[in-house]
């Protein structure tokens, strides 16, 4: 078998099925890849919640993680976060031709291990292969089918409610920033990717009154909370100081003038609780991140916005992520 | 020393509250309204993200100045970069925030939408770099700063020449920081109302006198008896440099005073003066978004080095395109209003689709009021 991937591998016949082989069944094959027909039956699914996604990155591979493991836990992610245990997965993967074999299977391994955690399969797949220079490397698209469990709804949001994060900002934003601009810091910034419904599994054990949960990936913690407060028609007032940020982000943030809170998260999110289990909530949220943390409440204050709190006591808005994530000039 | 040694005290809430306590005291012996202009977009940026105007006593308050190198871009330089960017074989580098400022054709960003090569570089040595990797493609570097970025496009400029880099070539758009400060209080331009301005002192950007030391402005207390404290971007800072300020008013000084001692000197970074005179001089006009035309207040590359200069290699449009005429952004900028006053703040003129220079970047005082909120 060739090093790298050609065009003939996209093409359907003796060189498609041999990459498929040899590099996707023999990681991900399962009862319902074993058929190889043109769809899959699935059975019944209660309660089904249905979700899509599609992942391009550079770099491919980065401190913490690799598109295989992002796109996995990523599509994943979404399912937990409305409250539903992930099931089935289809794979799209988009190559450019060209592309690495062995980085190839290195992707297909972490997919594999994400899926492990997830207890969720492959359940039908597709791959194209595209000429040199019409895609960066490699794209993958994952749609997922999970079973509800417990309905966590943005529409259960009320004033009073409290406002939690699972763990420190930023990570994954910085960790790719970083790796991007070739800045090397003395403690190299991991990615946070990493499949949530580990944590999301226990919060619905508990039973307790949590209302909404949304992991806090493009456009960060911003976009999460002004989404929410103009979806409530209500305000989302947050004590700046207590949203945890580690010093290497931080420092990373500093030089090259970002602001922790619109850069991407891939395994930290954003929950909404009931003001009585707040305290309780985080004791689960810390078995798993110590940095977990109550940030703030919601009130009526200003509707549709969110504020932040200063430790000197000033408030300002926190707006809606916009454009190109820029560094400032001078 | 670690990073956050360098600004973590700068930040510190407890010295913010004490500063804020021990201005409030001052200021109780002042007579009237004292309003200080901070120059720089970055201090205004501090101001707004930090809340400081919050803190401060109601005699005391900000006018927010023209010092945001992107704001002020005339929209047919903008207009330059874009057809500069859309031209066969070329990649266009700039810094950051230029990326998104709508010209009369469009952005930056819209030029790459269309297939342009436009890069940003977080230094302009990173263009050396594009330009070695890219020897059949032109690499134009659309140079934009007050002084503190002048110096880098002056070495950049040194190394091109001396590793021979024949596809390089510059558009220059730097400018000074003493001149706009001096158009403000004291216009030459008869049609523009700059006796009746409020500004009453000045916070001096320090990252400018880093350069160009604190000497560039000592002809604001001589001359225009207006104090100027150079202050660095912290909040700690500001705070800081409008005690100074207030001290001055209070005890009947007039100079010009030094809060960012950790690198401002008198004389400033003469090496990095002589990198700026060697190659550049001044134009005699320059155009500011808002402003108008200001004598002195820019540099271009010396006739000598003509032949890395871009707007002498390409035909470039010499027509001025003027701002809305709603637009209040010269009024803004001399203090005489504040960004809420605009009968087109916030409706037509928004961070997304900028009328007027001040709501250009985020470095603006319209947009920084539109995305902070303004907030007593």
């Amino acid at each position: 078998m060739q090093k790298s991937v050609t065009l003939a591998m996209g093409n359907g016949g003796i060189e498609n099925r041999e990459l498929i082989e040899k590099i996707v069944f023999r990681h991900l094959k399962n009862s319902f890849l074993q058929n190889a027909e043109d769809g899959t039956v699935l059975g019944d699914v209660k309660n089904a919640v249905f979700t899509t996604d599609s992942f391009t990155i550079t770099p491919l591979f980065f401190k913490g993680g690799d598109i295989g493991k992002l796109s996995v836990a990523g599509a994943c992610n979404d399912l937990a976060m409305m409250g539903a245990k992930p099931l089935f997965l289809t794979l799209g993967f988009i190559i450019e031709e060209g592309f690495g074999l062995r980085d190839f299977e290195r992707i297909v391994r972490s997919i594999k291990k994400e899926l492990s955690i997830n207890e969720a399969f492959i359940v039908a797949g597709d791959t194209k292969v595209v000429p040199k220079g019409s895609c960066d490397g490699i794209y993958i698209n994952v749609s997922a089918i999970g079973e509800r469990l417990r309905e966590f709804t943005q529409k259960k949001i009320e004033p009073n409610d409290k406002i939690l994060i699972s763990g420190d900002i930023a990570r994954h934003g910085a960790s790719i920033f970083a790796g991007r601009e070739g800045i090397e810091l003395e403690n190299e910034i991991e990615s946070d990717c990493s499949s949530l419904w580990v944590v999301v599994k226990e919060l619905i054990e508990s039973g307790l009154n949590i209302k909404a949960l949304r992991d806090a990936t493009r456009g960060g913690v911003a976009a999460v909370l002004n989404e929410w407060a103009i979806d409530r028609e209500l305000c989302f007032e947050i004590e700046e100081a207590k949203i945890p940020l580690r010093d290497e982000v931080r420092g990373i943030c500093e030089i090259l003038g970002f602001d922790p809170l619109i850069l991407a998260n891939e395994g930290t999110f954003v929950a909404v609780v009931g003001e009585e289990d707040d305290e309780k909530v985080l004791e689960i949220l810390r078995k798993f991140n110590k940095n977990a943390q109550i940030i703030g409440e919601v009130t009526k204050e200003y509707p549709k916005r969110v504020l932040l709190k200063s430790e000197w006591g000033t408030r300002r808005f926190l707006d809606m992520p916009s454009g190109e994530i820029l560094p400032r000039i001078c | 020393m670690e990073l956050r040694d360098f600004y973590e005290k700068f930040r510190d809430p407890e010295t913010i509250k004490a500063l804020a306590k021990e201005i409030e005291k001052e200021s109780e012996k002042l007579n009237g309204v004292i309003n200080i202009m901070e120059v720089c977009g970055g201090h205004t940026h501090t101001i707004m993200k930090y809340g400081l105007l919050q803190l401060l006593p109601e005699n005391i308050d900000f006018i927010h100045g023209p010092g945001c190198p992107v704001c002020i871009m005339p929209k047919e330089r903008i207009d330059h970069a874009y057809i500069l960017a859309m031209q066969k074989d070329t990649i266009l580098c700039t810094l950051g925030d230029m990326i998104k400022v709508p010209g009369s054709k469009g952005s930056l960003q819209d030029a790459r939408s269309k297939g342009a090569d436009v890069r940003f570089v977080y230094s302009p040595m990173d263009v050396l770099k594009i330009a070695t990797e890219n020897p059949d493609r032109k690499v134009i570097f659309f140079a934009i700063g007050f002084e503190t970025t002048t110096p880098m496009t002056a070495a950049l400029l040194e190394q091109v020449i001396k590793r021979d880099l024949k596809n390089v070539l510059f558009h220059i758009n730097h400018v000074t920081v003493a001149e706009v400060m001096r158009e403000l209080i004291d216009s030459r331009d008869e049609h523009i109302d700059s006796y009746n301005n409020r500004i009453d002192a000045f916070l001096g950007p320090s990252h400018v006198s880093v350069i160009a030391g604190s000497r560039i402005y000592e002809e604001f207390p001589k001359k225009y008896n207006r104090p100027v404290v150079v202050a660095g971007f912290e909040p700690v800072d500001v705070m800081e440099g409008v005690l100074m300020t207030v001290r001055q008013f209070v005890e009947n000084r007039c100079e010009v005073e030094i809060q960012y001692k950790r690198s401002v000197t008198r004389e400033g970074n003469k090496k990095a003066w002589e990198m700026i005179e060697r190659y550049f001089e001044k134009r005699d006009l320059f155009k500011w978004r808002g402003l108008g035309n200001i004598p002195k207040s820019a540099w271009k590359l010396k006739d000598e080095f003509s032949r890395y200069d871009a707007e002498k290699v390409y035909d470039l449009p010499k027509e001025e395109i003027e701002d809305h005429k709603l637009c209040i952004c010269g009024d803004i900028l001399r203090g005489m209003a504040k960004p809420t006053e605009c009968q087109v703040f916030g409706t037509a003129c928004t961070p997304f689709k900028p009328l007027g220079s001040c709501m250009v970047s985020s470095e603006g005082a319209c947009a920084a009021y539109y995305k902070y909120g303004n907030l007593l």
